[in-house]
């Protein structure tokens, strides 16, 4: 092996770590993402193969030609996806790419395996091992993003549940655990392959079988889970194929994916366990949740709440998924600017979870040229919310619901959420009455202080901005 | 080089929990999405199973393999990079 080798790997594994130390502040986030491209460029550079020997130093062949093929057809497939999505399907879009690497994590890791296990030499237990991790946890990465990718494109978003479902998973991995333990100690075994096919089938029906309970709402942690196991699996390919990039990346995205995935679990106030096996003993709570509702619902109309925004001090605007949907966030904006040019201090509260993945709204504000110093975090404006004199609630529904902090046998009972009813007067712009994603009523609704707008986010927007102008 | 190889993915472990330590939640979709990207060196896994495959099968499943970690990688990086380029500071 050519001795400067290491030292480049070495450098590559700086430059992910740098990466993503600077994704995690708003100054350097850009740059970050660019220094771990130009990490994976240098890795790319310097491949090798497992004899040490660089990739590119042997003859070209059908397979280089075909690996020139293939490399083309993602390379499209990922620059028509990134360029063209929407900015309020983000989500599904990053559950895409992260299930294709789990696919192809999967993929290669059965393809040496089988390869292994079918030499003279034959495959050590280690290897074999770290070979059917990669195989199990790649390919329920794959399924299981494409039922999350379903979920976030608003197909059967609702959990689905049967009972005994818990325990008919448990059996299917256990039989996922003894494929793979049986294979480990007889890997060269006649009945290998079939065993090893029916590893991989089970591994795929349990990503659909895992993820199918687990509600739309969830789908952020889902992803971010799934998107750890991803890092795993490569880091598990990248033992068997020796190669250090690979572990150094492969781990890297799968303990700080990990640590995310709590950190999202953390500001829903949830225990992750509670999101991934939640749905199979909530039916009870949300049904008597849904029947306690007092008082009524008070609707209001645009030119009134312009009066109200216009003359306000102080206006905090809760943004929500219904946001999104409306591709509102650019009439947002305007709203916002025309507010503030009448002095009116205008700031966003934005929940940690608001949307279909943390951080969801920042993007789309940030889209609508909203500067991020207006957007306030949730704990950061809580205890003055009582000092705003409108706030407007722009198709956000679970994230300010009191029930969160009232009603103790709701689902969503302990989840922090913003606390909009605090505020003397609350406006809720909503299409209808219909339930939010997670299916509970919203106590908010019924309060006193709040008036509700109904209509499309956007085009009730767009009345207000005329509205606001006008006065 | 097995004990090495663990002793770097140990290493690893740690070192990705401490990078994310302090991240704003306004950060954590493109968080997600970057690291992402990152696994998608998945790339490199797939082209030297591919550059050594001998059978058809293994042509196969190592093409299919390419094409997925291509698109996750680059996919990932312009996604990412489409998100952020959009966080500015007030004017």
């Amino acid at each position: 092996m050519n001795p400067t080798f290491p030292l480049i790997i070495i450098g590559v594994a700086v430059l992910f770590i740098n990466g993503i130390k600077f994704l995690s502040s708003p100054k350097t986030a850009r740059k970050g993402n660019l220094v771990a491209a130009a990490g994976m460029l240098i890795a790319f550079i310097f491949l090798l193969k497992t004899d040490g020997s660089s990739v590119w130093s042997h003859g070209w062949s059908i397979n280089y030609t075909l690996i020139v093929i293939a490399t083309i057809i993602g390379l499209v497939i990922g620059a028509v996806g990134a360029y063209s999505v929407k900015m309020t399907a983000m989500p599904q879009m990053v559950a895409m790419f992260n299930g294709l690497g789990g696919g192809a994590a999967a993929l290669v890791a059965s393809l040496e395996f089988i390869r292994g296990s079918h030499s003279d030499a034959g495959i050590t237990a280690f290897i074999a091992g770290s070979m059917l991790f990669a195989t199990l946890i790649g390919s329920l990465s794959f399924s299981g993003s494409a039922i999350a990718y379903l979920k976030l494109e608003g197909k059967f978003e609702k959990p689905m549940t049967f009972p005994g479902q818990n325990i008919l998973n448990g059996l299917i991995l256990l039989v996922i655990l003894g494929l793979c333990v049986f294979l480990t100690a007889n890997a060269s075994s006649a009945n290998a392959t079939a065993a090893f096919i029916l590893m991989f089938s089970l591994a795929l029906f349990f990503g659909v079988a895992m993820v199918m309970p687990i509600g739309g709402a969830d789908m952020p942690v889902v992803i971010s889970l799934l998107n750890s196991f991803t890092g795993l699996a490569v880091a598990a390919d990248g033992f068997a194929i020796n190669n250090l990039a690979m572990v150094v990346a492969g781990t890297l995205v799968g303990s700080s994916g990990t640590l995310l995935t709590l950190l999202m679990c953390k500001a829903m106030n949830r225990p992750v366990t509670n999101v991934l096996f939640g749905a199979f003993g909530s039916g009870g709570g949300a049904a008597a949740a849904a029947g306690g509702v007092a008082g009524t619902v008070k609707p209001i109309q645009a030119d009134e709440v312009a009066l109200l925004l216009a003359y306000a001090q102080r206006v905090v605007i809760v943004p929500g998924y219904g946001m999104a949907v409306a591709q509102a966030q650019h009439s947002v904006r305007e709203l916002s600017d025309e507010l503030g040019k009448r002095g009116v201090e205008v700031q966003f509260a934005i929940h940690p979870v608001a949307g279909r993945m943390p951080g969801h709204m920042n993007v789309l504000l940030a889209e609508a040229n909203v500067p991020y110093d207006q957007l306030i975090e949730m704990e950061a404006i809580n205890p003055s919310m009582d000092r705003v004199d409108v706030c407007l609630v722009i198709g956000a529904n679970d994230v300010v619901n009191p029930a969160a902090r009232e009603d103790k046998s709701s689902p969503i009972y302990g989840m922090p959420i913003i606390d909009a009813d605090h505020c003397k007067t609350v406006i809720v712009m909503k299409r209808s009455m219909a339930a939010g994603f997670a299916g509970i009523e919203n106590l908010l609704f019924y309060k006193d202080n709040t008036r509700m707008l109904f209509g499309d986010a956007k085009a009730s927007l767009n009345a207000l901005v005329a509205a606001v102008k006008a006065s | 080089m097995d004990t090495n190889i663990l002793f770097i993915f140990i290493l690893a472990v740690y070192v990705g929990f401490e990078v994310i330590s302090k991240v704003p939640s306004m950060l954590h979709t493109p968080l997600m999405s970057g690291t992402n990207a990152i696994h998608g060196i998945i790339l490199f896994g797939g082209i030297l199973v591919l550059a050594d495959a001998t059978t058809l099968l293994a042509q196969v499943l190592g093409f299919v393999a390419v094409v997925f970690g291509s698109a996750n990688v680059f996919g990932g990086f312009m996604v990412t990079d489409r998100m952020l380029q959009m966080f500015k500071k007030k004017k």
